[in-house]
């Protein structure tokens, strides 16, 4: 009879990516089971929306997965909107397909990474976050604030560009494939790496579609699925970008995958910012829309509006509705149950991140010791999606 | 477009309607994206279960649900779909309903110690509970939640919901 010891991995540790702890049952260094236990970041966020207002409902979203806000956003007023029977003007689809690839560039940098410093490569994550912190700058100039965004609404988007924003995006675009480059040049083929993440945590497309894997994880393995060109929203439809796919579904993938989504986001970048019409960037509905400003100053009505908008909400019409979008972790997605009152009567969020943590076990089987940081960072895990 | 289902089954015809969604070759539902458990409070039976699968092949989705009430015994998807042991565990967490022949059925986002059913309707949205340092037991420990200024939840409702029907102005005699 072997002989196996058991191990407190976390909870409080650089390489789990926020607050994990895992049970790991070890036979020597190899890994016989790992038990994650989860849920020391939940705060009961369907909970909370269950008491709010459809718009009060909207900052919880941010705080999901927090390195990529605005695809939340973007799965909850896709939502709404879809029981409200609206749908949001081309001007404010095509900015929020531009920052949504903002987000998504925002959490591929950091996860590859941090995945990078989880195996040993400290400089990309230096490289990579002077790179965030433009990205973020680009959400401040929109939303005044640089990570918890709170942008997109049912409709539409909050405020309008500002001037000149474009043209900065524009330039960080010209200088970001050259960032890309910097960093495959440190990572694609250096030899630590490769020896830490090639044939680490192998699945096929078979075990990840029974696992409920979506986004990399699942592209890692040959399976082209990407909810932006397989069931397309907003004007995804329009935007000519490729679908990134690797071979072997194991770390050394994935990260090539993510890497190469990177460039795909920068293209849909370009062609967002290059055919974004004029117009308005929120439904002209008064029961829906806020007034703006100026009209308040005039109007006795549009006061009331804004009154009645920001204290009671608008009321929903009775239904339910399960919309996903590609979060840059896999398919995220809303299920919203409406019963024609001005608050959700259920939401529930669906994290990717949830069912990628559940694999752990069967990826690090016979592992060892070592790898599961590795693993741990190639399933790019977010504690606020995972207890949500 | 891709096509999207509702529907709903019974707790008996439940099994043998996910088996022939994942192996019959004209739905082929590799994926089982989400479980999500309802509440509806006053309801009989109160609770549902809804299941989100995902067809990769064929670019559907479908939506299935179930009605139950609090000691019916659902019986677990794990042997089909293994993503189905968390979402499960969540389900038990939030709302107590059980799954039959869940290798592992045990809380997985609450506290360890943790009593009740959070996303249950009748479950309070402070909770119950509170943790706080102990000072004289030098520990973390749990106590009945006390809060200095009682919570509020606004209602904001109108009870002025526009007018459903014309107003038409009583004939005078």
């Amino acid at each position: 009879m072997t002989k196996t010891h058991t191990i407190n991995y976390g909870p409080q540790h650089p390489s789990t990516h926020g607050v994990l702890r895992l049970i790991l049952e070890l036979e020597g260094e190899t890994v016989v089971r790992a038990d994650p236990h989860i849920g020391f970041l939940h705060r009961g966020t369907e909970k909370l929306i269950e008491q709010k207002t459809y718009l009060q409902a909207m900052p919880y979203f941010d705080r999901l997965d927090y390195v990529a806000p605005l695809c939340q956003e973007h799965a909850f007023v896709l939502a709404v909107e879809k029981l409200l029977g609206i749908e949001a003007p081309p001007r404010a689809q095509y900015i929020r397909v531009l920052f949504a690839e903002v987000s998504r560039l925002l959490s591929h940098l950091l996860n590859v990474t941090t995945m990078a410093l989880d195996v040993g490569a400290m400089t990309p994550l230096l490289w990579a976050f002077e790179e965030r912190e433009k990205l973020m700058g680009f959400c401040e100039a929109v939303s005044g604030s640089r990570m918890h965004a709170n942008y997109f609404r049912p409709g539409g988007v909050a405020a309008d560009l500002p001037g000149g924003l474009l043209d900065r995006i524009h330039d960080f675009l010209l200088t970001f494939p050259k960032v890309l480059n910097d960093l495959e040049e440190l990572l694609t083929e250096n030899r630590i790496f490769k020896q830490r993440t090639v044939d680490i945590g192998s699945i096929t497309t078979d075990q990840a579609l029974a696992w409920g894997l979506s986004g990399p994880l699942l592209r890692a393995t040959g399976c082209p699925w990407d909810l932006r060109r397989t069931q397309p929203y907003d004007v995804y439809g329009d935007m000519d970008f490729l679908v990134p796919v690797g071979k072997t579904g194991d770390c050394y993938d994935r990260y090539l995958v993510r890497m190469a989504e990177m460039r795909e986001s920068q293209k849909i970048m370009i062609q967002a910012m290059g055919h974004m019409p004029q117009g308005p960037i929120m439904v002209e509905n008064g029961k829906i829309t806020p007034p703006t400003r100026s009209a308040m100053k005039e109007s006795m009505e549009a006061m009331i509006h804004h009154f009645k908008l920001y204290t009671e909400g608008y009321y929903v019409p009775e239904g339910q509705t399960y919309t996903a979008v590609e979060s840059p972790k896999g398919e995220f997605a809303v299920y919203l149950i409406s019963r024609g009152s001005n608050k959700p009567y259920r939401c529930k969020v669906r994290a990717p991140g949830f069912a990628a943590l559940q694999t752990l076990d069967f990826m690090t089987k016979g592992h060892m010791l070592a790898d599961v940081a590795a693993i741990l960072g190639s399933l790019d895990i977010v504690f606020g999606e995972i207890d949500r | 477009m891709y096509l999207s289902d509702h529907r709903s089954v019974t707790i008996d015809d439940f099994l043998k309607t996910v088996t022939s969604l994942k192996e019959d070759p004209l739905y082929a539902f590799e994926q089982l994206m989400d479980i999500c458990g309802v509440d509806y409070l006053g309801r009989t039976p109160r609770f549902d279960v809804v299941y989100h699968f995902l067809s990769v092949t064929r670019n559907r989705r479908m939506r299935l649900v179930v009605s139950l009430d609090e000691d019916t015994l659902i019986p677990s998807l794990t042997a089909l779909y293994p993503s189905a042991s968390w979402f499960e565990r969540e389900v038990f967490d939030m709302y107590g309903l059980k799954f039959q022949g869940h290798p592992d059925l045990c809380r997985i986002l609450t506290d360890y110690t943790f009593d009740g059913y959070p996303l249950r309707k009748d479950f309070p949205v402070v909770g119950l509970t509170e943790v706080y340092y102990a000072e004289d037991q030098e520990r973390v420990a749990s106590r009945p939640v006390s809060l200095k200024e009682p919570f509020r939840e606004f209602q904001f409702e109108s009870s002025w919901q526009g007018m459903k029907t014309l107003f038409v102005p009583k004939e005078e005699a």
